[in-house]
């Protein structure tokens, strides 16, 4: 009964989708790379430029199980790393954007991607980036990269994004 | 099986929907044979100039059929035209098996308007119960039809009818980086829409005030969740919360004078209520878990919330003056964003289990832990909110990959979608009543 039930459903979306033109939001572009104008330097320091060169400072998205608020183990390099830049440039300035998935309220989804940018911003702390050099910002679910509901789409909104606002 | 065939009903529907989609889609979903049988005659134009561009009866129709009380006679199958009481042929409408006609015409006003005089008759006792006129400018004949629905809903009834109320939902359309927030109020058939605030940032989470004149809501047009409160009429607002971390849910009290918030600017979301007048804030929760939509009871002495401090999302109560919460909900996996019957009895809210989310009404009308109804059928359900009648309830879903919302009757039987003709609707706000 209630698998029958579920397939009509999935028919009727099925033909919805099939009747209505898609409309697929784009995914934002990555910034181009800058070229590089600072010399190499030589005291093991980031530079801003490594921002845009360096193939763990250009990875800017964490992402999350769900209702999950927990930084997955894969995710430690990325979070040494930033953490490294801002204790290394302590002029630096990141906002963590939170975000999570479609599924839950608005509002507990705004709390759920706070504890997110918290979790990210423990992990910057406990690793050398200051209290100050950091602002978490929750979008809930208002922000999705990708809006079909399945699991696929679902984890890549399940994110924290490091936003340098100075470099 | 009754439900195999509602979903049967709304696959064959949804296609022409969404194909359609210009203005609103208005379609009966699914339908309710122990409704009450009526019959509303078309109204003709009596005056010397201009003809209105509402059908009053049919606009009167819609509303009755939407409550899923009624079953109003469709156009076609009203064989006699009768326009006053006097000339109704009573057989006829029983052969119909109708239990009530009304019937009316619509004259000159002398403001330019027009005036609508109707009688409400009850077939079998052949009894006028009602016999009144309205009068309305030319562009307020919806309001003016909305208006005699209530009095026939309310006359048969005994309750007042909520359809001359008004309704307000966030909708987000184009994409990337030309995405455009807009927060709405419409009719509460969706009609007449009009826009409050447009923003390429975020709205969300609207709540009128008790009077139905301002409307509290979240933009992040400053970067972050702020809390706003907007005078409809003259678009004149003030930003009533900006606190570092999330500005969010905001609620008014019954009597307007306080809000209810949640603010995260201890590091965690917890329930605040400010007064609004000193805009001084108190604290009612104070736990590590996500503390937020907070709702008045209708006697303003407590507030409903939901909490995940269990592990999952679940409603909590707390009084207003603050204490221990107390948990509502045991059902699903999760409940959450309550909505408030005006008698206080009912409660709706979203409700998951795996990865379905549908409406669902925890009655306690008759006590101990309550009756639990499910009230959607769709998978991503959300944001409940009861008409200030209680009789039906808006909530918004997705389909084909974009939000829409439906109304549907207190009794779940009848379910209609009102669909804008681009982009994502969400986030309804059923009205109070309206003051004349």
């Amino acid at each position: 009964m209630n698998n029958t039930a579920r397939v009509l459903l999935a028919a009727s979306v099925a033909l919805a989708l099939a009747a209505c033109s898609k409309q697929v939001k784009e995914e934002p572009q990555p910034e181009p790379p800058a070229p590089v104008e600072t010399a190499p330097v030589s005291d093991g320091r980031y530079t801003p430029a490594d921002l845009d060169t360096d193939s763990c400072l250009r990875q800017r998205t964490v992402y999350f199980d769900f209702d999950q608020d927990v930084v997955r183990p894969e995710f430690q390099a990325i979070m040494a790393c930033h953490a490294k830049y801002l204790g290394d440039r302590p002029g630096a300035r990141v906002t963590l954007e939170g975000n999570a998935d479609e599924r839950g309220t608005r509002e507990y989804n705004l709390g759920l991607g706070e504890r997110r940018g918290n979790a990210v911003s423990g992990a910057l702390q406990g690793a050398g980036g200051s209290a100050g050099q950091i602002t978490v910002v929750s979008y809930g679910e208002e922000r999705p990269v990708c809006t079909e509901s399945n699991e696929s789409c679902w984890q890549r909104n399940r994110r924290v994004e490091i936003v340098y606002t100075v470099r | 099986m009754k439900r195999i065939l509602h979903l049967l009903a709304l696959a064959l529907l949804l296609p022409a929907g969404l194909v359609k989609a210009q203005g609103l889609d208005i379609g009966l979903v699914t339908g309710n044979e122990s409704a009450l049988p009526i019959a509303v005659v078309p109204m003709p134009y009596l005056g010397t100039s201009v003809a209105p561009d509402t059908d009053v009866a049919a606009v009167i129709r819609a509303d009755l059929n939407r409550s899923g009380q009624f079953r109003a006679l469709s156009e076609q199958d009203v064989i006699e035209k009768p326009i006053r009481g006097s000339e109704i042929k009573f057989p006829t409408w029983r052969v119909l098996k109708q239990d009530f006609v009304v019937v009316g015409r619509v004259l000159d006003a002398p403001d330019g308007g027009y005036r609508v005089e109707y009688e409400l008759w009850d077939v079998a006792r052949q009894e006028r119960l009602l016999g009144l006129a309205l009068a309305g400018r030319p562009r307020g004949m919806r309001d003016v039809a909305h208006q005699i629905a209530d009095q026939i809903y309310e006359k048969i009834l005994g309750v007042r009818g909520a359809f001359w109320t008004r309704i307000a939902y966030v909708t987000a359309s184009g994409v990337g980086d030309n995405i455009q927030y807009s927060l709405m109020i419409a009719d509460s058939d969706g009609y007449n829409p009009q826009t409050v605030v447009r923003s390429r940032e975020p709205l969300l989470s609207p709540a009128w005030s008790p009077d139905g004149r301002r409307l509290a809501y979240v933009s992040f047009e400053r970067g972050n969740s702020t809390i706003y409160i907007q005078e409809i009429a003259t678009g004149a607002r003030e930003v009533v919360a900006a606190f570092r971390g999330i500005n969010g849910a905001p609620a008014f009290s019954p009597d307007g004078n306080r809000l209810a918030l949640t603010l995260s600017r201890t590091g965690n979301p917890e329930i605040y209520v400010m007064d609004l007048a000193s805009k001084s804030l108190t604290q009612l929760t104070n736990h590590y878990s996500i503390d937020t939509e907070p709702v008045w009871t209708p006697d303003g002495q407590s507030l409903i919330f939901t909490s995940d401090r269990s592990g999952r999302p679940n409603l909590y109560q707390v009084p207003a003056s603050g204490g221990d919460a107390t948990r509502l909900t045991f059902e699903g996996d999760s409940n959450a964003k309550a909505s408030i019957s005006f008698d206080g009895k009912k409660i709706a809210m979203a409700q998951g289990r795996g990865n379905v989310y549908r409406i669902a009404v925890l009655d306690r009308s008759f006590g101990g832990a309550g009756r639990w109804q499910t009230l959607s059928p769709g998978n991503l359900d959300e944001s409940p909110s009861f008409a200030p009648n209680a009789s039906m309830l808006l909530y918004a879903t997705k389909e084909g990959g974009r939000g829409v919302l439906y109304a549907v009757s207190a009794d779940g039987r009848v379910r209609q979608r009102l669909v804008l003709a681009d982009g994502d609707v969400r986030e309804p706000a059923w009205s109070p009543y309206r003051q004349r």
